[in-house]
């Protein structure tokens, strides 16, 4: 049935890292990327290496999983393991063909530049594997709300994600609705061109956005009914706390973040 | 007395406007209404289509202001903005569709939004939805997405999330319109359980005879105008009368009065089939 869709990528099972405040996570990738750039030398990669394989033993999430989330920068890694590969002229000369010239050191780099983005794109997948949409957007509003001080509207913005959310499959199941009413009556969105089939989905868009609005205007009718007026003097049923796992956890990231820029200084 | 709402002369008029924005002319929604409802109550508002129910349901927690008259919930004038929170905190209100009132993507979290945008500290919100989904037989549910529910279960949860207000009347707004007969049931079973054991006075709009029977009073609205006013059985038993508004009497009702046009003596008002196979076995 198209209502059990899950949206985002999240991988139900229970773990530490599942158990995780979401801020905790969000910080957590977030030091992990910046620990990635920091890295230099064969050591500091081996260390973030070993730090997220255990992080993702712990995670129980298969590791077929995040390499599905490689497909998408396949291209961007060609790229740059290509320009680095050609354009870093260090060290000894290997092969040179006319104007084209590849170094030892090209090839090291590319090498860390390679390594450097898929545990990029692997570390913030397991964040996303492991936090449910809505936790996530309750650990952004917490975490962004120093943010209300600059007039940026956080409880506003995290209010319409969850809202988005809940209604993303609503939404598709109404299209689908549509869809096979107006198939029902001739209408053709398989054949012809992608210029006929985008002028085959405007018949589709227009009832779909009506209905969209339609809801919007009841769901509003019925929050405020219910008291809503903002995120000022609200509570929470489920106020974000930190536990002594997430302590913990930050401090294993910032051990790993002070080991990475020792090895940087040293190296 | 105790009377926790009080409708004095509401008019509510709204603006026509044409193609290009111009008023083309004011349609009268309310005419004239006067109103007092009893604490503890189960008040059922019955109407045909455009007889301004919807309309008048909606001014008694403040979503429509009225254009004349005034409307009172409690001691509390509607109009008065100071009071909105509150007057919308002890008059809750369900609505129609059961997919667009629904905010969270977890029950528990749903009915949680109430108590929550009125700031109860979170240890006493996780008690007001323990009680309320209870109350609503929904607790099996609470941690699952509302998206799997059925439509008379989603409005279950639609109630306990205005129960978890602690509101001391709930409105309905046509709330079985769109359920199927065995949700219908579902929602209206729930809301007199309420309406019995928590004392809590229930408003309900509908235009399906046989939710009205339970009901300890029943109004008629036609046309923007409050035209009959009574207990079930009074206002059944003038099944001519209702039909000139274009409304139906529930089957046994109906039942009975064309075997009384047929000869047969039956008393008027009867409502359930029971009634019927009392009043019809006098005869035999």
């Amino acid at each position: 049935m198209i209502r059990d869709i899950t949206l985002g990528q999240y991988y139900p099972i229970g773990s530490p890292i599942h158990r995780l405040d979401p801020r905790t996570k969000l910080a957590g990738t977030l030091i992990f990327i910046i620990a990635l750039f920091v890295a230099k030398g064969l050591w500091a990669y081996i260390i973030a290496t070993i730090f997220l394989g255990a992080v993702i033993r712990v995670s129980k999430v298969p590791l077929s999983y995040m390499v599905r989330g490689l497909k998408s920068i396949v291209i961007l890694l060609l790229f740059s393991v290509v320009f680095n590969i050609f354009f870093i002229r260090d060290g000894v000369v290997l092969v040179q063909i006319g104007f084209i010239t590849i170094t030892a050191g090209g090839l090291i780099q590319a090498a860390y530049m390679a390594v450097r983005l898929i545990y990029l794109i692997i570390g913030s997948t397991l964040m996303t594997l492991t936090t449910t949409p809505n936790d996530l957007t309750d650990g952004l509003e917490k975490s962004l709300g120093f943010m209300k001080k600059i007039h940026v509207p956080v409880h506003e913005i995290a209010m319409m994600m969850s809202i988005a959310l809940r209604f993303i499959p609503i939404l598709i199941e109404e299209t689908d609705k549509i869809m096979k009413a107006q198939m029902a009556r001739g209408a053709d969105f398989e054949s012809g061109n992608l210029i006929q089939k985008a002028k085959a989905m405007v018949p589709l868009l227009v009832p779909l956005f009506i209905s969209a609005f339609r809801r919007a205007s009841d769901l509003a009718m019925a929050m405020e009914a219910r008291c809503y007026h903002g995120g000022d003097g609200r509570t929470k049923m489920k106020p974000l706390r930190y536990q002594k796992n997430d302590k913990i956890a930050y401090g294993i990231l910032l051990f790993f973040l002070v080991l990475m820029i020792l090895l940087r200084l040293v190296g | 007395m105790n009377k926790i709402i009080k409708i004095a002369k509401l008019i509510y008029e709204y603006t026509k406007y044409g193609e290009e924005g111009d008023v083309v002319g004011k349609t009268r929604a309310i005419d004239d209404v006067s109103l007092e409802i009893e604490k503890g109550d189960f008040v059922a508002i019955l109407g045909h289509n455009g007889s301004g129910k919807s309309t008048l349901a909606k001014h008694l927690n403040a979503i429509f202001l009225p254009t004349e008259g005034t409307v009172w919930l409690g001691e509390m004038d509607t109009k008065d903005t100071d009071h909105i929170w509150d007057i919308r905190q002890r008059a809750g209100m369900v609505f129609q569709n059961p997919d667009n009132q629904i905010i969270a993507n977890v029950v528990e979290e749903d009915v949680a939004f109430g108590p929550e945008n009125l700031g109860v500290p979170s240890m006493e919100i996780w008690e007001r939805v323990e009680k309320s989904l209870k109350a609503v037989g929904m607790t099996a549910y609470r941690r699952q997405s509302p998206n799997k529910l059925s439509g008379g279960q989603k409005q279950r949860v639609a109630i306990a999330g205005v129960v978890a207000m602690k509101p001391d009347c709930i409105i309905m707004d046509e709330p079985t319109a769109m359920l199927d007969p065995h949700g219908r049931a579902e929602v209206i079973e729930t809301v007199e359980e309420l309406n019995r054991t928590e004392g809590i006075t229930v408003v309900l709009i509908t235009h399906y005879m046989e939710e009205v029977i339970h009901a300890n009073r029943v109004i008629v609205m036609d046309d923007g105008k409050l035209v009959m006013d009574g207990t079930p059985r009074e206002i059944f038993s003038q099944v001519e009368k209702l039909k000139s508004y274009r409304l139906d009497v529930p089957q046994m009702t109906e039942l009975a009065y064309e075997l009384k046009k047929e000869g047969l003596p039956l008393r008027d008002g009867i409502l359930t089939v029971q009634e019927l196979v009392d009043e019809l076995c006098q005869y035999v």
